[in-house]
C-alpha cells in the first residue's frame, strides 16, 4: 500500500524537552489501533525552527502544522484528520489562516523571508535514517568531488564561493583550506568546532541533531581537498541528543562505505572521531579546543603558529564551525556562483540564527546575509510580545554587543555589525524590550565571561573581575563618577592584551552598551536610578491605596512575608526592608494596584515629608 | 558502496520524500464525511493507495476532505490534475478506482459516465 501521509514529529531538543516522544508514542499506538500504520508514516525529525510553538507535528501532503500539542490531543488528530480528512482547527498554528496558506502552498510569515540552505533537511528528514539523507542528495557532493574534481579544484571552488567562517569571526574559509592544502607532510587533520556555548545560542546543536550527515559530508570533502585522512568533531557533553545522533550517523556512514578506508571505492580514506567536551566556554576558542582534543586541559595557545600549520597533535589542521561545514556540500552541488547569488557581496550565503529573548516567535531561523535586523525581529520573529517596545538586539553573545533600536535597519553582515560595535558571532540573537536594563545585561554577560575565563593570561583573569565589580557597584546605586571612564580604560586594555578571543572580546558587551546607552549608565551613577526599573536594589514595590481591594492575594504570595494588611480592610502595605523585589505580588494582583517605583523617588518623597 | 550504488539508493529513496515536496502532478481527494465513510470511502481510499503502489506512481498524492453534501452520490472522489479543471466522481467503488487510475490519472481521460461535477480550481 502506498503511503498517503507523512507525519513529521519534531524531536529537536526544545520539542523533546516538551515531551514530543510521548506524542510520537501515542501517535504510533493510535495509528496501529485504527489500522492506519501502513498508510501513515511517522518520521522523527530535527528542529523545525518555531520552537515557541512546540511540541510541533507537521503533516504532509497538506503541509499543516499542529502546535503546542499534548498526548491528549493525539486521538483527535488521528480520528478527525488522518481518518476523516478534517483538519483539527483548534490545534493548527494559525487557524484558519494556516489552513488557507497551506492550501495555497504558500508559507506562514515565520517561514516567509527565510531561505533554508544549511537547514534544508532540518525538520524535513529523519536524521537517523541514512537513506532519507541520500534521497535528499546526501553524499552526492562527496561523490562528485571524489570522481570529478581534483583537490585543488575543490579548494578553488570554496575560495570562489566567498564562504566565511560561521563561528563568528568571518575569516574566509577557502583561504584556510588553501593554507592547509599547501602544507607539506602526510598527516593532516580536519576539525569541526561544535563547542557552542553562548547563552541563547542553539544553531550548531540543532544542525547536529537534525542533519548530522551534512556535517560529516562537509568534513570528508574538506579532508579530500586538503589531504587529511581523519577528523574530529568536538561537541559538548551538554548536547546528549546531538552526540547520540552523530554517533549513529558516523556508524551508518562507516557501514555504508561513506567513511573509513576507501570511501565509495575511490581509494580516498577518511574517518571521523567524536570528542566530548566537558563544557568550558573557552574550548570554543580554536586553540583551546585543539588542546582539549589532544586530551589536555583546554587553555588557549599563543598564535602563531596557527592551526593551519600546527593544530591537533602538531599536524596542519583545518578547523571550522559546524555551520561552516554544513555549507560545503551545497556549494559543491550548486556551484560557487549560486552561493554568491545569495546574501551580500562581502558576506555571501545565509546565516542561521537562534532567536530568543523578548520576541514572539523564538526559534531557529536561516536568512540570507543582508537581511535587516528589523526583518529578523518583526517579520520572522513576529515582533515584541505584550505590546512592549523594542530597545535593543544583542548579537554575538558574551563576545558581542547590543544594537540599539534605531539601527534596526542595518543589514546583517560581518562588516555592518562590526561598525556598530558588535559582531556577527555564531548566531545567537537576543531581543530586548523596554523593560531591559542595559547595564544589567552587560553585567550578565561579563559575569559569564568572568566565570568562564580559563585563567591563563592576566588581563582576562584579573581584569574582568575588576570590570564586574564596577558594574555590581553601578547596578546597586553606588557607582562613582569616574566609573565610566575606568570601565572604558579597563575594557580597551583587556581587549588589546588578552591572549585569546574570549578575553579580547569579553569587554564588548560593556563597551557597546557604554557606546549606545551611556545615558542609562549615567542615570544609575548620577541619580541612583534604573530607568528600566530592572535593577532590584534601585526599585521598591508600592501598593496604590486607591486601587487596593484588600483581597489578600499578594500577602499570601509573598515569599518573605513583607506584605501586611487585613482582608477586607484596604489598603495593604509592603515593607521595603524584607522585600526581595521578586515581583510576585505584582503578577498576582487582580486590580493592578502594585507598581514598581524608583527607590530614589521614594527616598526623596520621605525626606520632603520629614522636613 | 560505489558511486553507482549511491545513485541507485537515491533514486529509490527519493520517492519516499515525494509526499513532503508538495509538487505532486495529481491530487486525489476522497470525501470522508460521515456519509462518505458509511458508503465505503475508507475502502475506496485504501483501493487508491494499493493501486498507486502497484503502478509505482510517484507524482500522485491521496488526501481526504469532509463531505460536500452529495450524500446520495457517496463515496465522492475529486481528481485534481495540475492546471486542469477539477473532476468530481460519484458512487466510487473498488472497480471504479482501477478505471479512474488507468484512464484518468495515467492517461488523462476523464470517465464521463461517473462524473457528477466539473469545476475550476
Amino acid at each position: 500500500m502506498k503511503r498517503r501521509l507523512d507525519v513529521l514529529v519534531c524531536s529537536g531538543a526544545a520539542c523533546a524537552s516538551a515531551h514530543s516522544q510521548a506524542i510520537r508514542d501515542k501517535l504510533q499506538a493510535q495509528l496501529v489501533s485504527h489500522g492506519l500504520d501502513e498508510e501513515v508514516q511517522i518520521i522523527e525529525t530535527g528542529c523545525m525552527g518555531p520552537c515557541e510553538m512546540g511540541p510541533i507535528v507537521l503533516v504532509y501532503p497538506e503541509g499543516v502544522f499542529y502546535v503546542h500539542l499534548t498526548p491528549a490531543d493525539v486521538e483527535e488528530i488521528v480520528e478527525e484528520h488522518f481518518l476523516k480528512g478534517r483538519l483539527v482547527e483548534r490545534l493548527l498554528w494559525e487557524s484558519p489562516e494556516a489552513r488557507r496558506l497551506a492550501q495555497e502552498k504558500r508559507q506562514l510569515p515565520f517561514f516567509d523571508g527565510q531561505e533554508k540552505v544549511v537547514l534544508s533537511n532540518c525538520g524535513q528528514i529523519d536524521p537517523e535514517n541514512l537513506e532519507e539523507y541520500i534521497a535528499a542528495d546526501g553524499y552526492a557532493a562527496l561523490g562528485r568531488v571524489l570522481s570529478e574534481m581534483s583537490p585543488d579544484e575543490v579548494v578553488a571552488s570554496i575560495q570562489a564561493s566567498g564562504l566565511r567562517g560561521r563561528g563568528g569571526a568571518g575569516f574566509p574559509t577557502g583561504q584556510k583550506w588553501l593554507f592547509v592544502a599547501q602544507e607539506s607532510g602526510n598527516e593532516k587533520a580536519v576539525v569541526c568546532n561544535g563547542d557552542e556555548g553562548d547563552p541563547g545560542a542553539f544553531m550548531d546543536r540543532s544542525l547536529l541533531e537534525g542533519d548530522p550527515h551534512t556535517v560529516l559530508e562537509g568534513m570528508a570533502i574538506g579532508g579530500y581537498a586538503v589531504g587529511a585522512d581523519h577528523g574530529y568533531i568536538y561537541v559538548r557533553a551538554e548536547y546528549p541528543l546531538a552526540i547520540k545522533r552523530l554517533k549513529r550517523a558516523i556508524e551508518q556512514a562507516r557501514q555504508a562505505g561513506l567513511l573509513g578506508p576507501n570511501v565509495l571505492e575511490t581509494g580516498f580514506s577518511f574517518d571521523v572521531e567524536l570528542r566530548i567536551g566537558a563544557g568550558a566556554f573557552v574550548c570554543g576558542e580554536e586553540t583551546a579546543l585543539l588542546e582539549s582534543v589532544e586530551g589536555n586541559r583546554g587553555t588557549p595557545r599563543p598564535r602563531p603558529p596557527y592551526p593551519s600549520t600546527s593544530g591537533a597533535f602538531k599536524q596542519p589542521t583545518l578547523i571550522s564551525n559546524v555551520e561552516t561545514w554544513g555549507n560545503i556540500r551545497h556549494i559543491v552541488l550548486q556551484g560557487p556562483e549560486w552561493f554568491r547569488s545569495i546574501g551580500t557581496e562581502k558576506s555571501p550565503g545565509t546565516k542561521v540564527f537562534a532567536l530568543s529573548g523578548n520576541v514572539c516567535n523564538t526559534g531557529l531561523v536561516e536568512v540570507p546575509m543582508g537581511t535587516t535586523l528589523r526583518q529578523l525581529v518583526f517579520d520572522i520573529g513576529g515582533g515584541i510580545p505584550n505590546g512592549k517596545k523594542i530597545k535593543a538586539v544583542q548579537t554575538g553573545g558574551p563576545s558581542g554587543g547590543c544594537v540599539p533600536a534605531e539601527y534596526l535597519d542595518t543589514p546583517i553582515d560581518y562588516e555592518s555589525l562590526k561598525e556598530l560595535g558588535t559582531i556577527m558571532g555564531s548566531g545567537g540573537v537576543i531581543v530586548m524590550d523596554e523593560d531591559s536594563c542595559m547595564v544589567n545585561i552587560a553585567k550578565f554577560f561579563l559575569d559569564f565571561s568572568c566565570e568562564e575565563s580559563c585563567g591563563k593570561c592576566t588581563p582576562c583573569r584579573a581584569g574582568l573581575p575588576q570590570m564586574l565589580d564596577i558594574l555590581e557597584r553601578i547596578t546597586s546605586g553606588e557607582g562613582r563618577l569616574d566609573d565610566l571612564a575606568r570601565l572604558r580604560e579597563l575594557g580597551e586594555t583587556i581587549n588589546e592584551t588578552s591572549l585569546c578571543g574570549l578575553g579580547q572580546a569579553a569587554p564588548n558587551p560593556v563597551l557597546s552598551t557604554l557606546q549606545h546607552f551611556e545615558d542609562e549608565y549615567r542615570a544609575h551613577v548620577e541619580q541612583g536610578k534604573c530607568p528600566a526599573m530592572a535593577c532590584r536594589t534601585l526599585i521598591v514595590y508600592e501598593i496604590d491605596a486607591a486601587a487596593c481591594k484588600a483581597c489578600d492575594r499578594c500577602r499570601k504570595e509573598c515569599p518573605v512575608d513583607a506584605i501586611s494588611g487585613q482582608p477586607g480592610k484596604p489598603p495593604y502595605s509592603i515593607d521595603a526592608e524584607p522585600c526581595i523585589r521578586c515581583g510576585q505580588c505584582q503578577l498576582v494582583c487582580p486590580f493592578d494596584a502594585i507598581h514598581k517605583t524608583s527607590r530614589q523617588a521614594v527616598t526623596h518623597r520621605a525626606q520632603q515629608q520629614g522636613s | 558502496m560505489k558511486l553507482e550504488d549511491l545513485r541507485k539508493i537515491r533514486e529509490r529513496a527519493s520517492k519516499d520524500l515525494n509526499l513532503r515536496k508538495g509538487d505532486a502532478r495529481v491530487r486525489i481527494v476522497v470525501g470522508m464525511g460521515t456519509s462518505g465513510i458509511a458508503a465505503g470511502a475508507r475502502d475506496v481510499l485504501a483501493a487508491f493507495l494499493d493501486e498507486i503502489a502497484k503502478r509505482d506512481l510517484t507524482d500522485v498524492v491521496v488526501t481526504q476532505t469532509g463531505g460536500r453534501g452529495l450524500a446520495s452520490s457517496e463515496p465522492v472522489v475529486e481528481i485534481h490534475v495540475r492546471e486542469k479543471p477539477i473532476v468530481v466522481y460519484g458512487n466510487v467503488d473498488r472497480d471504479r478506482v482501477g478505471r479512474i487510475i488507468t484512464e484518468h490519472v495515467v492517461n488523462g481521460q476523464a470517465i464521463e459516465e461517473f462524473v457528477i461535477e466539473v469545476r475550476e480550481p
